[in-house]
């Protein structure tokens, strides 16, 4: 590992218990790993192991029952909600399994959305930085559709530069891939795989074992502790595996 | 996030769903509508009232007999009722200060003959100073005078309607005698036309007589049904009323000051105005309270949408948190769109309700008059509404978790 670089995550025994009437469900038993700043890592195991309790952990969407989460630094757990709030608008891009676009609205206003709560942006600004998201996922001649006019992997793309548009410390992606064909999934993964070389943090949740090929690091939970941590170092490249695809039959 | 962009996201929130905005508004813009339609009629009516009294001449004053029951009162035995007398009379006319004209009143009603022609009518017993005082124009011949006062002579003045029952429309009845309950009376003159009052009585169907004759010679009695009085100016309408208590208590040998032992009363035009311009202020706040509780359902219905519409919308709550938005924003979006629903409402209400006011009221022949702070008014109860009922959908929009939210299908 380079330990040279900059740690953006640091995780240290975090521990997250949920009360379900008399029991208590242990959805992280004691997590502990720092991810640094342009890696890509994939976040495996099996179904209820804990990658979305993890994910939403990292994401500032919930707070550890015990042990501490350092987020560019900065101590997580004692955040009230608004802070939390603030972080995620400032540092964290989410990529939700089924998109989650607002209905009815364009591409363009869907993806200014995290910006609106940004008073740092003028109107101007966030119109321009979303254009930008926009075309960094290749939807730039797709900037008015409307959300229920577009395909499956077109609202995946809007997600992304949703997530992309406040410049964000990490990019989290729960399942980002989990509703699209394989073909499209793909397309994603080049997609991530561009992010990535342009530098940024990735921590991408996934059912499929295969996808951990085209990433740098690979941390597999099991039971709400990490059972493997491996770091990648032949990464495939997802645009040759695009290529190598059959082409769909148009008749 | 400033304002203007919680504003625009809200009003977009709105615009999405246009049928249930729509209908979540008509309650608004009905009740706010009744609302102003309620005091125009109540205003309007009061107007109406007021500037008729006025032209009756808000200077006058009336003296009863009998003490001053209130509305309502009970009534004393007739004896109570006979309290003013000539003597009354002459002392009010001496020495005036602040009342100018004085006229006693005694009155009789029954048929009235000319020639084969008759009519029912009803004779008042009046001094001299009645036409001035009532500011009534003699517009044929002339009044009768002092002189005639005095001589309790057989002169009287007539109405339109009485003119043209007895001798046909157009005709000048001056000079000729009628003869009522078998008196004959000599026609000086015609009073001008006055139509009807707002109760619906025919003011010009009156025979004018000097009060000495009709209390000697018709009505047989030596009491006044009331004086009339008219002060000064309408301002010294007090100082006269306190110059005529003063002088009757004075003849009528009582020592309290207070009025409490008074065998009379006396009322002011002044006053009359006051108490039925609040009587009517009274009808108003009462139908504007009726009104106002088509308000509150409004409100309710607005409540209601809001609350399904947070339900409907946890999924974009949840998003909109996810990226950022505190449980405050969240919170003052729905809030806003609360206030954005009710006060579209206000707007289309007060525009339906001067449409009414201005189409209803010309047709029962009252003034529309929609007072502007009551537009101001119900601008403020639609944005109250707005804040009172979306407070709790937006408290339970404020209160969601972001990861369930998101969950949320
Ligand atoms: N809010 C919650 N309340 C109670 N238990 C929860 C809650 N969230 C998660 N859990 C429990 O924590 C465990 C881990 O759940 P989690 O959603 O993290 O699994 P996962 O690895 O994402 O599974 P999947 O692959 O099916 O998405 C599960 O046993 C789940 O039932
Ligand atoms: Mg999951």
């Amino acid at each position: 590992m380079e330990e040279d670089r900059k740690v953006v995550i640091e995780l240290q025994d975090v521990k997250r218990y949920f009360k379900v009437g008399s029991e208590t469900v242990k959805a992280l038993r004691g997590v502990s790993f720092k991810i640094h700043e342009g890696e890509f890592v994939t976040i495996q195991g099996t179904s209820g192991s804990g990658k979305s309790t993890l994910l939403n952990q990292l994401g500032c969407l919930d707070t550890p029952t015990s042990g501490e989460y350092f987020l560019d630094g900065v101590a997580v757990r004692k955040m009230s909600k608004n802070q939390r709030a603030h972080l995620r608008n400032q540092k964290i891009g989410f990529v939700f399994q089924n998109y989650n676009l607002l209905a009815n609205t364009t591409a363009v206003e869907n993806v200014e959305l995290p910006l609106m709560y940004n008073s740092k942006y003028s109107a101007r600004q966030r119109r321009e930085a979303a254009v930008k998201a926009l075309q960094a996922v290749g939807l730039g001649d797709r900037l008015n559709h409307k959300s229920n006019q577009m395909s499956g992997g077109q609202m995946q793309r809007v997600a992304i530069a949703r997530a992309l548009v406040n410049d964000p410390t990490i990019l989290l992606a729960d399942e980002a891939t989990g509703n699209l064909d394989t073909r499209t999934s793909f397309e994603m993964l080049v997609l991530f795989q561009k992010l990535h070389a342009e530098g940024h943090t990735i921590i991408f949740v996934t059912h499929n074992p295969e996808i951990a090929e085209y990433a740098s690091r690979n941390i597999n939970l099991r039971d709400g502790m990490i059972k493997e941590d491996t770091v990648n170092t032949n990464i495939k490249s997802a645009a040759e595996a695009l290529a190598a695809l059959p082409l769909p039959q148009d008749d | 996030m400033n304002i203007i962009n919680l504003i625009k996201v809200s009003i977009t929130a709105v615009a999405a769903n246009k049928m249930r905005s729509f209908l979540s508004t008509l309650g608004i813009i009905i009740g706010v509508g009744a609302v102003i339609a309620m005091m125009s009629i109540g205003q309007g009516a009061k107007q109406n009232i007021r500037a008729e009294l006025s032209t009756m001449g808000s200077n006058l004053l009336t003296i009863r007999p009998g003490a001053d029951n209130g509305p309502g009162g009970v009534r004393k035995d007739p004896s109570a009722m006979q309290t003013l007398k000539l003597s009354d009379y002459q002392s009010l006319s001496q020495n005036r200060e602040f009342v100018k004209y004085v006229s006693p009143e005694v009155m009789a009603s029954g048929q009235v003959v000319y020639g084969n022609k008759n009519a029912t009518t009803t004779v008042y017993g009046e001094s001299e100073e009645y036409p001035d005082m009532k500011q009534w124009k003699v517009e044929q011949g002339v009044a009768f005078t002092q002189d005639d006062v005095r001589r309790s002579a057989k002169v009287c003045l007539v109405g339109k309607t009485v003119v043209d029952n007895l001798f046909g429309e157009g005709a000048d009845p001056v000079g000729k005698v009628i003869r009522f309950k078998s008196i004959p009376l000599s026609i000086v003159g015609v009073l001008k036309s006055k139509g009807y009052n707002s109760w619906g009585m025919d003011q010009d169907d009156v025979i004018i007589a000097p009060f000495t004759c009709v209390m000697k010679r018709i009505a047989a009695q030596n009491y006044f049904s009331s004086i009339n009085c008219s002060a000064v100016s309408e301002e010294l309408s007090d100082a006269a009323m306190k110059e005529i208590q003063h002088k009757l208590r004075e003849n009528h040998k009582i020592k309290d000051a207070s009025g409490d032992s008074d065998d009379f009363s006396v009322r002011s035009m002044a006053e009359m105005m006051e108490a039925i311009g609040s009587t009517m202020d009274m009808v108003t706040l009462i139908l504007g309270i009726a009104a106002g509780f088509s308000l509150l359902i409004a409100g309710i219905g607005i409540m209601n949408i809001m609350l399904v519409s947070v339900t409907e919308r946890t999924k974009e709550i949840g998003l909109r948190m996810a990226v950022g938005a505190t449980g405050f924003v969240i919170s003052v979006q729905f809030l806003i769109e609360a206030i954005v629903i009710s006060v579209t409402g206000g707007i289309f209400g007060v525009l339906l309700g001067l449409g009414a006011s201005n189409t209803i009221m010309p047709l029962v022949g009252l003034p529309s008059v929609v007072p502007t702070w009551a537009i101001v008014l119900s601008f403020c109860i639609c944005v109250a509404i707005g804040c009172i009922f979306g407070y709790l959908p937006a408290r339970k929009a404020a209160n969601m978790d972001p990861i369930e939210a998101i969950r949320h299908e």
